[in-house]
């Protein structure tokens, strides 16, 4: 009896610690208590501490891991990692602690007679690779898909390329990224012709400004906004908040600007306006180093099944420009932006001080945009304008959601239009990839077809009639689930699941394969600076838990592409990355070797006679420019970036008498996306039990609701019931009701659009219209 | 049988002051972090009299700025 009470005692003042380092780590983003991690080391145990990167977002924080004894005990903040200096989030403080869950998937599972059966895995992978081949065999290759993860690591994202493209001969492979940075690629592409920023986070200690788009990082990239607050304390730099919704970012702010949602765009062009009208134009850079284009208006927003959209740019000057612009003076931008005059020309005297160094951050809120590509531009025209870019301190910088979004969804590409090197339908990439791989190039099929959302949209309509999953949770996290949940559920598509734990996703398997968790296997990892990270395996998995690297390899040799997959199981990691690091040679995207990445903590690339360029098109930095330019963006072939011509377009959606209210949708501090791995933790789980409708005060008290009170939200896709949060985590604007999205018992994706940008195919998470009632 | 913690500010400068006074406090443990001006404060006390008692005396340090309480809890005494 004394000692169950002791130890519940014990348990209650452990979880009354928890709860203060939660609250703790959302006031100081990164705050560390290293004596009480060191406190919970078993004694006299041998400790080992092994580095690798977190498991969570795309800030890419070095951890070490503590093992004893063949178990992780441990995480702390590597002190040797430049991203983040020895500090963590909460997050990532306490990510080894889902690896022991109750539930975690240790064993295949396949679906006989409508009941799950444990299955020995080689009977599991026999199913998969037979029933692949057999739809493949009746339906066409085009009838196998493959849906993989920003959370995958690079060699399971370069075999799941090979598989799909070069040994099956489909590019049916895209992948969650899609959802999150998609429109980031296709800014930087149609901007510069090259992906990823040409800046690093050293950026954080030289800028005077951080304009922060739509980007709540104190909550979703915690590490860095604190080293931002640290610069901020120290120096004086300053943090301006442009969001739709009152944030932790904006509170820490030194000053917070609140727009119409969609109406960034307008703000954008406003901003270029005031530049160009009050002489702050670099005119030496703008001379020497950008073009100027415009490209197709009115595109649609990819509502209907089967959309296509092909942009088609016309080169302009700037005049056309400028003129252009006047349609987006602060006066009239300010009517419907809600934006006033004062903050625009505020915003355009940041940029345009040619004394002041600024950093622009953006994630969801400029990605998740029907017109994200767009957006990506028009912040990119503010850069170019005014020549701050690609100079320690003053640059456009897109953040990444997931841990290897860059490294793997866009590095490796598992998109439909990518290959490791290019694209599908550039013939010489396509040419490489075929000699690396060893197939016949004709094999590699030159047309991309399925974008996420139409992936899962011909799931729907019975085009596709196999998908395999990885690491990913579509069911949770695609837009208007209240459609590809059903889809996905039809018999007439075979799914299969490979993940860690059970998820709405692997709900609707037919096969369930279990998958290592990240430090049960070895692998690499590229964060959002170009940084990428090797680690080592640290401890062994559960059961019959195998890396997804390996189970694509066992799959391919059963479907009789073995040749193609020579590697060993002991040693697949390290063979697979030399044979990809191949796609990237020369000095524009070199790639450190292995021995390089296995002794530091992440190396930028490209990596070049053994140093990384942590900026690159800036000839004092890059050794891939001309040396005779003092900027070159060689990703075009004159060597100039383009100022693009971009309109403001309404959202497909905005609210009306019948559905009032804007719908935006995001993440909170304790929880990773879906919530998969971060509601096993319990001290997470606890401080973030469940999903909730922040409304605005005003809103809440005309409506008459309190805080707590059940709520529904319906749109015209379905409806949702979650309790009210009134001034509690953050504040929308009158008009606007925010939910996160990481509950699976509160699934907000039955409500939202599944609209995109026409270019970047990336759905709005942010905008739709709904309404509220009481539940 | 109170649990309690506590997100303690120190006054500016007086960090280590704190964590020294606090550390002299009995049924007080001190979490302080190693990169911000904050401490963890977790109190175990009998009953509520000497849990008031306790708080009174954290919140009569001078070199304290602001306690705010995080949580909460009460375990039966058998």
């Amino acid at each position: 009896m004394h000692d169950t009470l002791l130890n519940r005692r014990n348990f209650i003042k452990k979880m009354a610690i928890m709860s203060a380092m939660t609250a703790a780590a959302t006031m100081f983003p990164g705050i560390i208590f290293a004596d009480e991690q060191e406190k919970n080391l078993p004694e006299g145990g041998d400790l080992e501490w092994k580095k690798g990167p977190c498991r969570f977002c795309g800030v890419g924080c070095g951890v070490l891991i503590g093992v004893d004894k063949g178990k992780a005990v441990a995480v702390k903040g590597d002190p040797n990692s430049s991203v983040n200096k020895g500090l963590l989030c909460v997050k990532g403080y306490h990510q080894i602690m889902c690896i022991q869950a109750e539930d975690r998937l240790t064993h295949a599972l396949v679906k006989k007679n409508g009941k799950y059966v444990q299955t020995p895995l080689n009977e599991a992978l026999d199913i998969v690779a037979n029933k692949m081949k057999e739809t493949m065999d009746k339906h066409g290759k085009d009838a196998v898909a493959m849906y993989t993860s920003g959370q995958s690591t690079i060699p399971e994202g370069y075999v799941a390329s090979k598989l799909m493209k070069g040994a099956i001969g489909t590019n049916n492979l895209d992948c969650n990224a899609r959802l999150c940075m998609a429109s980031a690629v296709t800014g930087f592409l149609t901007t510069f012709g090259a992906d990823e920023p040409m800046g690093c986070y050293e950026d954080i200690d030289h800028a005077d400004y951080f304009i922060t788009w739509g980007n709540n990082m104190a909550e979703m990239h915690p590490v860095l906004f604190s080293r931002m607050l640290e610069e901020k304390n120290r120096r004086g730099a300053k943090i301006i908040d442009f969001a739709t919704r009152t944030t932790r970012s904006s509170m820490a702010s030194d000053r917070s600007i609140l727009f119409e949602p969609q109406t960034d765009l307008a703000v954008a062009n406003a901003i270029c306006y005031e530049i160009i009208n009050n002489g702050w134009v670099n005119k030496a850079f703008v001379e020497n180093h950008v073009n100027f284009s415009k490209g197709l208006t009115n595109m649609g927003y990819g509502l209907e099944d089967n959309y296509a959209f092909t942009d088609k740019p016309t080169k302009i000057d700037f005049e056309d420009y400028k003129a252009f612009l006047e349609d987006y003076t602060p006066e009239k931008v300010a009517k419907y932006s809600k934006v006033s005059v004062k903050d625009i020309k505020f915003l355009a005297h940041v940029y345009g001080d040619p004394n002041t160094k600024v950093v622009s951050y953006w994630c969801m809120g400029m990605n998740q945009h029907t017109r994200g590509t767009w957006i990506n531009n028009l912040v990119y025209n503010i850069h170019l304008l005014t020549g701050k870019i690609s100079q320690p301190g003053n640059g456009p910088f897109s953040l990444t959601g997931q841990p290897s979004a860059c490294g793997t969804a866009r590095e490796v590409g598992t998109f439909t239009h990518k290959l490791p090197h290019g694209v599908v339908t550039n013939a010489k990439d396509r040419a490489l990839a075929a000699k690396i791989w060893k197939v016949p190039v004709e094999r590699i099929p030159s047309k991309p077809t399925y974008h996420a959302t139409e992936m899962f949209r011909a799931v729907d309509r019975g085009d596709i009639k196999f998908i395999w999953t990885q690491a990913t949770n579509p069911l949770v996290s695609l837009p208007k689930t209240s459609r590809y949940r059903p889809g996905m559920e039809k018999e007439s598509c075979f799914v299969v699941v490979s993940d860690v734990f059970p998820t709405p996703t692997s709900d609707v398997a037919d096969v369930i394969l279990p998958a290592s968790w990240h430090i049960e296997k070895s692998g690499l990892y590229g964060n959002s600076e170009r940084r990428t990270q090797h680690w080592d395996k640290m401890v062994d998995g559960p059961g019959e838990t195998t890396p997804d690297a390996w189970m694509f390899i066992e799959v391919a040799k059963r479907m009789g592409y073995g040749d193609l997959f020579p590697y060993s199981r002991e040693n697949h990691v390290e063979e697979i990355f030399n044979e990809y690091r191949q796609f990237h040679e020369g000095a524009k995207h070199g790639m450190a070797p292995l021995e390089v990445l296995k002794r530091e903590s992440g190396v930028i690339w490209p990596y070049v006679d053994g140093k990384s360029t942590q900026w690159r098109f800036n000839s004092k930095y890059d050794p891939a420019c001309d040396p005779k330019k003092d900027f070159d963006f060689y990703g075009k072939p004159d060597g100039r970036a383009v100022i693009w011509q971009r309109p403001y377009e309404p959202a497909p959606e905005v609210p009306d008498s019948e559905y009032p209210f804007w719908l935006n949708t995001g993440r909170v501090i304790e929880h990773w996306h879906t919530g998969s791995m971060t509601r096993r933790i319990p001290v997470l789980h606890k401080a973030m039990p469940h999903a909730y409708v922040e409304l605005h005060p005003d809103d809440a008290a005309r409506l008459g609701i309190v805080n707590g009170e059940k709520l529904k939200v319906t749109s015209r896709r379905g409806s949702c019931v979650l309790p009210a949060s009134i001034n509690e985590r953050g504040l929308p604007t009158k008009g606007q009701v925010f939910v996160p999205f990481f509950d699976e018992n509160m699934l907000i994706n039955d409500v939202t659009l599944d609209a995109f940008c026409p270019i970047s195919k990336e759905p709005d998470y942010k905008k739709c219209a709904v309404k509220v009632e009481k539940a | 049988m109170p649990i309690k913690s506590y997100l303690a500010y120190p006054q500016d400068g007086k960090k280590d002051v704190l964590i020294s006074e606090l550390l002299n406090i009995s049924y007080c443990d001190v979490i302080p972090s190693e990169n911000e001006d904050l401490i963890i404060v977790v109190t175990e006390t009998e009953n509520q009299k000497q849990d008031d008692t306790l708080k009174a005396t954290i919140e009569g340090l001078d070199s304290l700025k602001l306690l705010a309480m995080v949580s909460g809890f009460n375990t039966p005494k058998n």
